[in-house]
């Protein structure tokens, strides 16, 4: 049944999160037909009428297209594709520098403990 | 459409309900939720018309709530009236010749879903695999409304998965509205729409729970324990 949802967030939104993140790992291409409301509904274990929404809203946001009689797929429109992909960027970063501030470390404690730990990281992989 | 206008039922001098009102979207999954002996399997029993209100009214799509509104309403029982002589394609048959609406093929393509054959004899049955019976027999109906009494109560944990998903598969909910009574509410939360939250007889609340988790950050067991802890 895939990843569990957490039930105090709304559903719609964690699935429009996993189906972006897909996306953004191109896991899903540009262009690709996504599952069926049904397939998607089954294979996530929630309700079809939640994932109508995410499709819709994930519509709405131009990440996705609906064609008539075909199904949905994901947009071939690039600009939109490279906005997710700063804003999922964007939202990770946010997500990391809230909590460090909120422990207490300093914003040039933040950017030399990523350099170092990228540059560690690189040395490992070298 | 379902609506209770002032409903009370009475068992003795038990109140099951007492002066509920309420209505009931259509093309959902609804869950009613509360604790033991609340009066959850009471709503759906007199939805079914299986039991008739003490006071008030209950339409289904117009139609006052009587024996007859079977024609509209597939209904599960939390026990199973089967004969135990009979194998799981005389029961098939058997629901076929009492329902003009009951689908063969779909009972067939249930089956299979459920790794269920039409050979084995009803006695035989591991209690998990009458679960899934039970899913099989009143999904195979096409009407309007589904009733589900504890579908998921005493199985193992496999057994609910299956059930849960052979939910979501055939079940079509542009045309179909299902109610669920349940204990299990982690596992069926993810498929709920609506809840209906019932505490000693009184419907507190008909809520969707996406707006819920929206609203107050909380899921439906968050919700509960706060909610009927307050007494």
């Amino acid at each position: 049944m895939g990843e569990e949802f957490n039930p105090s967030k709304p559903i719609y939104l964690q699935l429009i999160e996993r189906i972006s993140h897909q996306i953004v790992r191109k896991e899903l291409s540009a262009g690709e037909k996504l599952p069926s409301v049904r397939e998607m509904a089954i294979q996530s274990g929630v309700n079809p009428n939640t994932v109508q929404r995410t499709y819709s809203e994930l519509e709405r946001m131009g990440i996705v297209e609906t064609r008539r009689g075909q199904g949905t797929f994901v947009t071939e429109d690039e600009s939109i594709l490279s906005s997710l992909r700063e804003n999922l960027k964007e939202q990770q970063i946010i997500q990391f520098i809230n909590d460090m501030r909120e422990m207490g470390y300093t914003d040039q404690e933040m950017v030399r403990g990523l350099q170092e730990y990228l540059r560690k990281e690189g040395g490992a992989k070298a | 459409m379902i609506e209770f206008k002032q409903v009370s039922k009475r068992y003795g001098t038990k109140h099951a309900l007492k002066d509920v009102s309420f209505s009931l979207p259509t093309g959902k999954v609804i869950g009613i939720i509360g604790e033991n002996g609340s009066g959850k399997s009471t709503t759906l029993k007199l939805i079914a018309g299986l039991a008739k209100p003490t006071s008030g009214e209950i339409s289904v799509n117009g139609e006052v709530a009587s024996r007859r509104i079977s024609h509209v309403v597939s209904y599960l029982s939390e026990s199973d009236g089967f004969y135990p002589f009979f194998t799981v394609g005389d029961m098939i048959d058997f629901y076929q010749s009492q329902f003009a609406d009951f689908s063969p093929a779909k009972a067939n393509e249930i089956l299979s879903f459920m790794k269920l054959d039409r050979s084995q004899k009803i006695k035989n049955l591991s209690k998990g695999n009458r679960g899934r019976l039970k899913i099989v027999l009143t999904l195979a109906r096409d009407v309007p409304i589904i009733l589900m009494d504890e579908p998921l109560s005493g199985l193992d944990p496999l057994v609910r998965d299956s059930i849960i998903k052979g939910l979501i598969s055939f079940i079509d909910i542009e045309k179909q509205t299902v109610l669920i009574t349940t204990h299990e509410i982690e596992e069926v939360e993810p498929i709920l729409d609506t809840m209906v939250a019932i505490k000693d007889g009184r419907v507190i609340c008909v809520q969707d729970v996406e707006e819920l988790r929206m609203q107050e950050n909380a899921g439906i067991l968050d919700w509960m324990k706060r909610v009927y802890q307050e007494g």
